[in-house]
């Protein structure tokens, strides 16, 4: 017998970054931009608390809602990065990863065939989650021109009958987009206006540049209550391997939440935890440190990739540059494909991001600087080889 | 810290044009900040970190844990910058606590420092005791690891 497999499993395609990587596996000497976690290990200081978590014994379970004291850190953390006080008892569900946060927030709200609007290009994970969380997803795809900011009238545009939720990621990966106040009370307005409830994904919002602090849409009056905020160590403090996100939303929600990863996961894993208490209550030096580090590589990317004519604007947040690479007369997975195979570079087809990332590519800059340095140079020579071809096939 | 001083404080090597791209400056403006931390006296040299047990691994290291009497003017600072001045002298810092000044010193051989103590240091007026400690092992010296860990791996391509 072939075990059957539920429909809307089967009807969710692979990830097209699955099969890049798959491809970038069998090659060697490849240099990476292609990677969406950061490069450094995890600071010491959170390592050795695992450490010690493990020497003390610390394998059990957790309550389900995770550690007490870790849900007062996150709370007192939201608070300091958003001015929303969140109750550590009752408001705040510790996940495995921000992955797990988003899972079980659409399928706590969804019923079937609610409609969840999201902008593109984004995060591989949002159309397929909705979907499995028996929802229909609709893309709103953001512009170049905007530097991919969600526009509040293209929102507006796009809620229709069944609309029930919208997911924010800002910044935003693929694209490193943000959002500034204004922009952030314009979509907030819409919100509120229209009944939906948004679920902000604001796995970057340390992670932002220029000295500009992020402006969470949480932050708005009237969003608490239809906000459900997901946040997690894994980009801030380095810690993906560990596995710890949380969400925070209005008690009803967070109930719900509840119910499914009691369930479905039980609860974060204790080690991990205990280091996610070290790295929000000691962790800030830390942080800061590859903040500054990924500020001055992305200056860097940017312009080289500008001087090499690759147009590319200066993102304010997370660890990724979109450039416009429709300039080579390629497309995004053709380039991608022949930068990898004649320069042994890896980006990823901005088109793994949803139809809208045609046209560009995603370089992460979550890499040393002598990596960086070298793909660059690589990418400049496949570009001006690209390019000459493109000016003798026109002669 | 400033950014430009700490990417020269990791590595002064780096070339200009690349301090340039990384700070978003032009090289001239780097170049003239460069310039002007070092007529400040911000930056007082550059120097090139060495794994002693790869490079003259006989090289003595030795601190030594000074007390002495402040003089009534000028405190400890005269007598400190004397002891200083001894080209064997890699670092001399005022202490709190137990003594008062920690002195790094280099040479060749035990019998340098031996007698760097016995006929120099300890000959000082205001100099009251040393204790001499002596180097055996290196892990970290400024900042850097003696024995690199690997980098540990990573998925090459991920969402
Ligand atoms: C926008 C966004 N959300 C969520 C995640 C998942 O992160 P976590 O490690 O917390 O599951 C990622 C990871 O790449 C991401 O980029």
């Amino acid at each position: 017998m072939k075990i059957p497999i539920a429909d809307h499993v089967s009807e969710i395609p692979k990830s097209g970054i699955r099969d890049f990587f798959e491809i970038v596996q069998s090659m060697t000497d490849v240099i990476s931009l292609g990677i969406g976690e950061p490069d450094f290990v995890t600071p010491w200081h959170i390592r050795e608390a695992a450490i010690y978590s493990l020497e003390k014994g610390r394998t059990g379970y957790t309550s389900n809602l995770g550690l007490p004291r870790l849900r007062r850190a996150i709370s007192d953390a939201v608070f300091r990065a958003t001015g929303v006080r969140y109750e550590a008892a009752s408001e705040i569900l510790v996940s495995v990863g921000v992955s797990e946060a988003i899972d079980t927030a659409l399928r706590a709200i969804l019923n079937p065939g609610d409609e969840v609007l999201y902008h593109e290009p984004c995060y591989v994970s949002y159309n397929p989650s909705v979907k499995l969380a028996y929802g229909v997803a609709r893309a709103i795809p953001t512009r170049v021109e905007d530097e991919f900011a969600l526009r509040a009238d293209a929102l507006e545009a796009a809620i229709g009958p069944r609309t029930k939720a919208v997911m924010l990621n800002f910044p935003t990966n693929p694209t490193g987009a943000t959002l500034d106040r204004e922009q952030a009370e314009a979509i907030a307005d819409v919100c509120i206006r229209r009944n939906l409830v948004v679920l902000a994904d604001e796995i970057y919002s340390d992670l932002t540049y220029d000295d500009r602090r992020h402006f969470s849409i949480l932050s708005v009056p009237g969003m608490r209550e239809r906000t459900v905020y997901l946040h997690g160590l894994s980009k801030a403090y380095a810690m993906t391997g560990f596995r710890i996100g949380y969400a925070c939303g209005p008690r009803e929600v967070i109930d719900a939440m509840m119910k499914i990863h009691q369930y479905s996961i039980l609860c974060a894993p204790i080690v991990s935890q205990d280091a996610a208490v070290e790295a929000l209550e000691r962790g800030e030096p830390a942080m800061l440190r590859m903040r500054r580090e990924y500020e001055l590589r992305r200056n860097y990317v940017v312009s080289a990739l500008n001087e090499m004519g690759l147009d590319c604007f200066t993102p304010r947040g997370a660890f990724y540059v979109f450039p416009k690479i429709s300039s080579t007369g390629l497309t995004s997975q053709e380039f991608s494909m022949r930068l990898l195979r004649e320069k042994r570079v890896a980006v990823v087809p901005g088109t793994a991001f949803g139809p809208s990332g045609e046209g560009h590519v995603r370089c992460s800059y979550a890499t040393g600087l002598d990596q960086i340095k070298v793909a660059m140079e690589r990418i400049a020579e496949f570009v001006s080889e690209v390019r000459a071809e493109q000016a003798r096939s026109a002669a | 810290m400033d950014a430009l001083l700490d990417l020269l404080k990791h590595n002064p090597l780096m070339p200009r044009e690349d301090l340039a791209k990384l700070l978003g400056l032009t090289v001239d403006e780097v170049n003239d900040r460069i310039a002007q931390l070092e007529r400040d006296g911000v930056i007082i040299g550059y120097q090139t970190v060495i794994n002693r047990d790869r490079w003259n691994p006989d090289v003595v290291t030795a601190v030594i844990e000074v007390k002495i009497t402040p003089e009534r003017d000028g405190g400890f600072d005269r007598i400190a910058s004397r002891i200083a001045k001894f080209e064997e002298v890699q670092s001399c810092y005022l202490m709190s606590g137990g003594y008062d000044l920690l002195v790094l010193i280099e040479a060749d051989n035990l019998r340098q420092i031996a007698s760097f103590v016995a006929e120099k240091l300890s000959t000082i007026d205001a100099v009251v005791s040393t204790a001499t400690r002596f180097r055996l092992k290196t892990y970290k010296e400024n900042g850097a690891f003696h024995d690199l860990d690997s980098a540990p791996e990573r998925l090459s391509v991920s969402p």
